[in-house]
């Protein structure tokens, strides 16, 4: 498999999930652990290009394929957008949930580059936290879709 | 964001970026299970599936045979070491692990050391315990019966399940004006069990030095330096040997302040095998064992005269304690601040009881941002008036208008005996019914309710409301205490030799953003940048001593003392100062400036052009200054600030639901929240904390419960079964802001973490309420109570589903 573009080779367990392969094993710690069943979405990673929840996916099935983590998403020219977003529009509190977030916006806006508040809230409606009620991420998400309209020259 | 912010000026303050986002937002936080200590191990905890049984034998060989484990700690290991108990805050004990029963489903039996934590998980299976099933308590209600079995047989002579009383108030005045009342309301309300479910869970890394015999724990602890002091109590280690650093903390909620089984045997773990033990809870570990909160079932009681003046409130509440009584505030006041609950309003004379029970559940009760139980008490206030409007036919909104303390009562002494610091309710009031547009919704409602009873289809449409004040900044020393620890708090203060600084506190982030609102105090009182003042939190060995961040407590005693710290330091420099300038000290004037890198500075009084900045002071101060006998050549200062009074925030909140009759589905339009939590030192993070605050009302009132069933199973035990609010649930907050500032805090700050958690549920509830037209439901709303309520046959919530 690729994490963050690189290539990995591992013997482990059929039952190792891929959130501890790649918070214990390749010390990715930016990739959390929240809930065990799916709900509260900190444990956020994109395979082959699609956001899934890292606690439940098997290490195994993650093999021949691409994962992306929070640790990719600051580039050679600095952060990205809604990384920078989130900064912009306190967008996040004590910081758990928030790679998790940073990795469904990125996917949202990637999709969707104009979406509306109720996109957003329900892009992220399979995440969970618990200090900012949302407002913010909300707002934080919009924030990073307008300036990315703006560095394209939208109108 | 509206509203006013006078007060809230000058250098430091305002809405600055965190300095603590730039590692989050990179994944770069270093949470305690991101800790990887060369030769670590790793623990799991042995959990009971039983709510009440007694261990007839353990036996751990089979596990301890695992090829890859390294120990396995017992409920015996640990009584050899005088550890298989532990002091509560509240003066009892809980088991570290079980030796004689097992009191709650969930409660932790044994403790396996091995080399990862799969192997670690795989060897629970392989303990064997001897359980002889007994009968649980499970209904708070009838844990005083006689036929009861008794949960605490561990203490001497127990022959019931009684933990205390508790009275406040006067009884007989309250009873001389419910006898001449006009009016008398009552109801009974049950605040249901929930849990805080911070999304970090708990965990530590246990790291013990044979050699020069230290403990440095690695924990998620909201107050370290108070988790110093019972691990040198229960481990027998002493304090100066014990190290205690918080890393980045994901969320706390009150979750994170008591000591727990699983971070002592990390610590025996690691002295046994000799090497770091990591223990961190899964999710429904989190749920089922650590500090829950509320579980009160109250009694309330509102007496009016004719003209609908509230005359007194009457309250008795049974509080179901769990299994230890190990509730976390301040040691004298066994039902927290429950005794606030006169909330904001002129009544003349309250009294309540408050009867503490033994259960088959998880201990705790203090919790989840609950200003210790004001949640409770503010919820009991909001809901009875709102029952009293509704038996007296009178308008919620206006009713509350009425008996509002009005500004010119402050500083006000409670019937209870709490004094208000500081206050201005109406203004508070009429700004959020009119963000609301009050009386348009009124109309709607009207509308909707026609339409309703002539086609029998919805949505209702309802209004609800409440008036809150908290009383957070626990507290003062002579009253308020933990384990004999005065709730006092320290900062201390470098001012380096080139003008930046270095700031200690006691206090310990989960998420608050200390980092910055804490540089941006010492940055208003000297003028320096609030990037040039490190704030340093969460270490034991590199902190003054002070008793944690709870209760929204940060800000009015730790922020005081990094004030305190900071004014101390500013004379200081005035002192070095006039000796640069070869002045009286006392013809010297301080101007803070504007924030740059030279600080604030002194110049001479009446003489034009003739100054120093505290750059070129704390230079000075260092160099080759000949100083005069008293004035050192240093900037830095220390100080332990004792809070006088505590601070009492408040606020109004308008909730407007559209309820779904046919479903009993609730969506919450609209979320007005006014709060005044005194001057804001950054309204972007106070704003930020009240929407977080918002987000738990609604999941407390729609959405969270703790259940058990008949056998005290634990029914909600996953994110599955224990819901909260995600994005889809919580409208977009719309807040404003009135500053009505502390009188004894010297920057006039108030706490505000927990004001909207305290706030919300009645708001939240009272709107459903309004909208199916029922007088009283109990918390969550969930669709199918909210349905059942509408049919006239409420659910009780504590117990499970019948």
């Amino acid at each position: 498999m690729t994490v963050n573009g690189v290539e990995q080779v591992r013997d482990i367990e059929p039952r190792l999930l891929l959130v501890h392969l790649l918070r214990d094993e390749l010390r990715l710690t930016g990739t959390h652990w929240g809930c065990d069943t799916s709900n509260c979405g900190a444990c956020t990673v994109w395979m082959d290009g699609l956001p899934v929840k890292s606690c439940t996916v098997l290490a195994v099935m993650a093999d021949g394929r691409s994962v992306r983590t929070v640790e990719d998403l600051e580039g050679p020219f600095g952060l990205d957008q809604v990384q920078q977003s989130f900064m912009d529009c306190h967008g996040l509190q004590c910081g758990f949930c928030t790679p998790g977030m940073l990795m469904t916006a990125r996917k949202l806006l990637d999709d969707n580059p104009d979406p509306t508040d109720t996109e957003i809230r329900e892009a992220i409606s399979g995440q969970i936290c618990r200090c900012t009620g949302y407002r913010n991420i909300v707002a934080a998400i919009r924030h990073a879709a307008d300036a990315e309209a703006a560095g394209r020259g939208d109108t | 964001m509206t509203g006013t912010l006078e007060g809230c000026a000058g250098p430091g303050f305002g809405s600055v970026p965190r300095k603590e986002d730039g590692r989050f937002v990179r994944g770069r936080g270093r949470f305690v299970d991101d800790i990887a200590l060369p030769g670590m191990l790793h623990g799991a905890v042995l959990r009971s599936p039983y709510a009440h049984a007694r261990i007839r034998a353990v036996d751990a060989t089979a596990a301890e045979s695992h090829p890859k484990v390294r120990a396995v700690i017992t409920g015996e290991t640990l009584a050899a070491r005088g550890m298989a108990w532990m002091p509560t805050f509240s003066h009892d004990v809980a088991a570290v692990l079980a030796t004689d029963k097992v009191r709650y489903q969930g409660q932790e039996v044994a403790f396996v050391v091995a080399e990862d934590r799969y192997a670690a998980r795989d060897a629970l299976a392989l303990i064997d315990v001897d359980y002889e099933p007994l009968p649980p308590v499970v209904d708070a209600r009838l844990a005083l019966s006689p036929e009861a079995p008794v949960i605490r047989d561990d203490l001497l002579d127990r022959t019931d399940n009684h933990v205390f009383d508790w009275e406040t108030g006067d009884a007989d005045a309250t009873a001389a004006l419910f006898a001449r009342a006009a009016h008398v309301s009552e109801c009974d309300l049950v605040y249901p069990r929930v849990h805080p479910a911070p999304l970090e869970t708990c965990g530590t890394v246990a790291d013990f030095d044979r050699i020069s015999g230290k403990l440095t724990v690695h924990a998620t602890a909201q107050a370290p330096h108070a988790h110093r002091m019972l691990y040198a109590r229960i481990a027998g280690i002493p304090e100066h040997r014990i190290r205690i650093i918080a890393p980045d903390i994901g969320g706390g909620f009150g979750n994170k302040v008591g000591m727990y089984p699983g971070y002592l045997c990390a610590v025996v773990g690691s002295i046994v095998t000799g090497a770091p033990v990591k223990w961190v809870e899964d999710r429904s570990e989190n749920l089922m064992s650590t500090s829950f909160a509320r579980d009160f079932h109250m009694h309330g009681e509102i007496a009016a005269d004719a003209d609908g003046h509230i005359l007194a409130i009457r309250v008795s509440v049974l509080a179901d304690h769990g299994a230890f009584n190990a509730t976390a505030q301040p040691s004298k006041f066994p039902a927290g601040f429950f005794g606030v609950f006169t909330g904001s309003y002129d009544i003349a004379a309250a009294h309540c009881r408050v009867t503490g029970v033994y259960t088959n559940k998880a201990p705790g009760g203090v919790a989840y941002a609950c200003s210790f139980r004001v949640t409770e008490a503010v919820y009991l206030v909001e809901r009875l008036v709102d029952v009293l409007a509704r038996d007296t036919g009178r308008d919620a909104a206006e009713l509350r208008m009425a008996n509002l303390l009005t500004p010119d009562r402050f500083p006000f002494r409670s019937a209870t005996g709490w004094e208000y610091d500081s206050g201005d309710y109406p203004r508070a009031l009429r700004t959020a019914l009119e963000m609301a547009d009050y009386p348009s919704v009124r109309a709607e409602q009207k509308d909707r309710w026609a339409a309703f009873e002539r086609t029998g289809k919805g949505p209702l449409t309802g209004v609800g409301m409440s008036v809150f004040t908290e009383a957070v900044g626990a507290g003062p020393r002579r009253l308020m205490d933990i384990m004999g620890l005065g709730m006092a708090d320290g900062a201390e203060l470098r001012v380096h030799p080139t003008g930046s600084a270095v700031l200690r506190l006691s206090c310990m982030s989960q998420g608050q953003g200390h980092e910055t609102t804490f540089a941006q105090i010492v940055s208003h009182e000297l003028g320096l940048p609030v990037d040039a003042v490190e704030v340093i939190q969460g270490d034991t060995d590199n902190t003054p001593f002070g008793l944690g961040t709870y209760g929204s407590r940060s800000t009015p005693v730790s922020g005081a003392a990094a004030s305190v710290a900071a004014g101390k330091v500013r004379e200081q420099a005035r002192q070095v100062a006039a000796v640069l300038l070869e002045v009286a000290a006392d013809d010297l004037r301080w101007d803070v400036g504007t924030g740059t890198a030279d600080g604030g500075s002194f110049s001479v009084a009446g003489v034009p052009g003739v100054s120093v900045s505290l750059r070129e002071i704390a230079m000075a101060a260092h160099g080759g200054l000949d100083l005069p006998d008293g004035v050192e050549g240093q900037l830095a200062a220390s100080t332990v600030y004792n809070p006088p009074n505590l601070t009492f925030p408040f606020g109004a909140y308008v909730c407007v639901v559209d309820v779904d009759p046919g479903t009993g589905e609730v969506e919450v339009r609209r979320f007005v929240a006014v709060d005044d939590c005194g001057v804001r030192i950054n309204p972007m993070i106070v704003e930020g904390q009240i929407h977080g605050g918002l987000a738990d009302g609604i999941g407390m009132a729609l959405m969270e419960l703790v259940a058990f069933d008949d056998d005290g199973n634990h029914l909600s035990a996953s994110f599955m079964d224990y819901l909260l609010p995600t994005a889809m649930e919580c409208p977009p907050w719309e807040l404003a802001a009135t500053v009505t500032p502390s009188p004894h805090h010297p920057l006039g700050a108030k706490g505000v973490g927990e004001s909207a958690t305290v706030g919300s549920p009645p708001a939240v509830v009272n709107a459903v309420l309004d909208a199916i037209g029922v007088r009283h439901a109990d918390m969550p709303l969930t669709p199918a109570h909210v349905w059942r309520a509408l049919q006239g046959r409420p659910i009780r919530p504590d117990i499970a589903i019948r």
